[in-house]
């Protein structure tokens, strides 16, 4: 079962601060070495890419590998300098997009 | 009474994790294949040390989920800021591990996250800065394996 | 004391376990569970009376720094997600009935507040003790019309571990004046002590008289049970009580009883009472 993307914004931030974000999702991040009880190899399916928008614009991105433990956690820096929407998007293997949003105001 | 940290690392370190990945027979990654990834990483430059700073735990209680950070020297300005830092581990199937690529609005190159190590082994990270430099800076993590299976 | 340490050395070396030279001891250590800043959680208590040792201790101050700190942040404590699946699970509707647990229940952290600190309790329409994991059984079967969760199976885990998690921080307590909680306490007492399987040990035998040392790498705890369902690194995902206890037991190489059968309930009822003052700390992150 999937449960939304766990993300941490602060809600309001003065402008130029850097902000600490973190995200958290649920995903087994299934590595494709592993074996099932027959022997045969489980397909890999991992998130292989997280971007983060800032008002439409790229802050952060990571493209990750299967060595990236299950539930994958990220914790970055933005810099803020007006309000806006960060965007969160995780890319599965198979290609399902993971998104949400969180707003900031900033003063 | 305490015991030292070290003292303990020594003597109750040491079994290896070759099943977490769950496979055996497969090679692992190997210190040269790192140094191979990180060399076509670098290109021309010859990785520096110092500002980059790779945070690990010492020793894993467990190699399924290893809190790992990086943190890079820079003022991330719009002419002078880190674009990439990425991971290798010399010790798992697979050598790499995570890229992440920063922007002068990332403000501060840092990131962390939470990795698979299938056994003790060396944790690589290699940042790239705007102007082509690159630094690196390794950590060993010793990973324990646990006495109660439950 | 040390004779039996020895012969415990010698019987785990049978199956590839063995607790690092009797020297080796490393006190639980001394740092504060504090989560999210705010709720400072009670790790450390007084033992009721009749317990065997002076001092109740949280398995958290066994483990490593960086273990700890996950749990101090319910932000990257992974435990979390299945918190709030379990959420999504109390407000959906199942069963012939058309309810959802919240079409009775409302809002569990005021309905269920406390309420996991209390549990096992006693059942009368079965004579028996009956755990959260039970309870939630009881209503879905006879409140919603719904099919009883198989252990660890559907939304079971998630469930017991929002209800529980509705006591973050209250200290365990359990009423055992209800019915025949006594006697099942009774019966849980000679599980724990009961050296059982081939390499003849019991609970009390690694959680009892060796907390402190280490078993190849595990700094061994008091083995309590305040923070199940826990998050364990090593599976990446909720395990349940009885699924750790089915563990423990198996390292043993004893033959192993089914979840939620009479021994491994008077189990929980005794071990949750050896776990008495600690607070609540589901969903605990383990090795
Ligand atoms: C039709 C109404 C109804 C529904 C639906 C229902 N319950 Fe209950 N529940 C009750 C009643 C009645 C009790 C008994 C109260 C008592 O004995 O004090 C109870 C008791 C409980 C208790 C024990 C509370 C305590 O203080 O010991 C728990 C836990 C519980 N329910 C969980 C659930 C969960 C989880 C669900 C959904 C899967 C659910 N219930 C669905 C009516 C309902
Ligand atoms: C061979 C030694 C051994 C025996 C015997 C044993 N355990 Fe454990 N147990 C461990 C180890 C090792 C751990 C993981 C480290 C720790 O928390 O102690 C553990 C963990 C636990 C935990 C989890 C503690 C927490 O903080 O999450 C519980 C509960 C537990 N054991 C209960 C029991 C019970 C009940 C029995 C008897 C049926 C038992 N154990 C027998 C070795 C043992």
């Amino acid at each position: 079962m999937a449960s939304k993307p766990r993300v941490k914004v602060p809600k309001s931030a003065s402008a130029g601060d850097i902000i600490t974000i973190k995200t958290l999702l649920s995903h087994t991040m299934e590595s494709g070495i592993r074996k099932d009880k027959d022997g045969n190899v489980i397909p890999r399916k991992i998130i292989n890419k997280f971007v983060c928008e800032f008002n439409g614009a790229v802050v952060f991105s990571c493209d990750i590998d299967p060595a990236i433990a299950a539930n994958p956690y990220l914790e970055f820096k933005a810099k803020v300098t007006e309000s806006g929407t960060f965007k969160f998007m995780w890319t599965d293997d198979d290609g399902t997009v993971f998104e949400t949003e969180k707003d900031i105001s900033v003063s | 009474m305490n015991l030292n940290r070290r003292q303990l690392l020594t003597r109750t370190v040491g079994v290896s994790l070759a099943g977490l990945f769950g496979v055996q027979s497969r090679a692992f990654a190997t210190p040269e294949a790192v140094a191979e990834a990180v060399k076509s990483f670098s290109g021309d430059s010859e990785p520096g040390s110092g500002r980059i700073k790779l945070t690990t735990p010492e020793i894993a209680e467990n190699g399924n989920s290893v809190p790992i950070g990086v943190s890079v020297d820079s003022p991330m300005s719009d002419d002078d800021y880190v674009t990439q830092v990425v991971i290798y581990a010399d010790g798992n199937p697979n050598p790499d591990v995570i890229t992440f690529n920063f922007t002068p609005a990332s403000g501060e190159a840092t990131a962390s996250t939470r990795m698979r190590l299938a056994k003790t082994q060396n944790v690589v990270a290699v940042a790239k800065m705007s102007d082509g430099s690159v630094f690196t800076d390794t950590r060993n993590i010793k990973v324990t394996i646990g006495g109660c299976g439950g | 004391m040390k004779k039996h340490v020895q012969q415990l050395g010698v019987a785990i070396g049978v199956i590839g376990l063995s607790f690092a030279s009797t020297s080796i001891v490393a006190e639980p250590v001394d740092d504060k569970l504090i989560i999210d800043d705010e709720i400072e959680m009670i790790s450390r208590a007084k033992a009721p009376e009749g317990h065997p040792l002076p001092e109740v201790i949280s398995g958290w101050h066994y483990r490593t720094p960086e273990t700890r700190a996950i749990e101090t942040d319910t932000f990257q404590n992974p435990g979390m997600l299945g918190v709030e699946q379990g959420e999504e699970i109390w407000n959906t509707v199942e069963g012939s009935e058309g309810k959802s647990c919240a079409s009775c229940h409302d809002d569990a952290a005021t309905s269920m507040k406390g309420v996991g600190a209390a549990y096992p309790k006693w059942d009368e329409d079965s004579s028996k003790p009956i755990n959260i994991e039970g309870r939630i059984n009881k209503c879905r079967v006879e409140n919603m019309g719904a099919e009883a969760y198989k252990f660890d199976k559907g939304g079971q885990k998630p469930l017991t571990a929002y209800i529980k998690h509705q006591s973050l921080g209250m200290p365990v307590e359990l009423d055992l004046s209800q019915g025949e909680m006594q006697s099942w306490w009774d019966q849980g007492k000679e599980t724990y002590y009961k050296r059982t399987g081939q390499l003849n040990l019991s609970c009390a035998s690694c959680h009892e008289q060796n907390n402190g040392k280490y078993i190849r790498a595990d700094h061994l705890s008091q083995g309590n049970v305040n923070g199940f369902p826990t998050y364990r690194l090593k599976q990446n995902k909720l395990i349940s009580l009885h699924n750790r206890f089915r563990g423990c037991i198996r390292d043993t190489r004893a033959e192993f009883p089914a979840a939620f059968s009479d021994t491994l309930m008077g189990l929980e009822v005794y071990t949750t009472w050896r776990g008495t003052g600690l607070s609540v700390e589901t969903p605990a992150v383990r090795q």
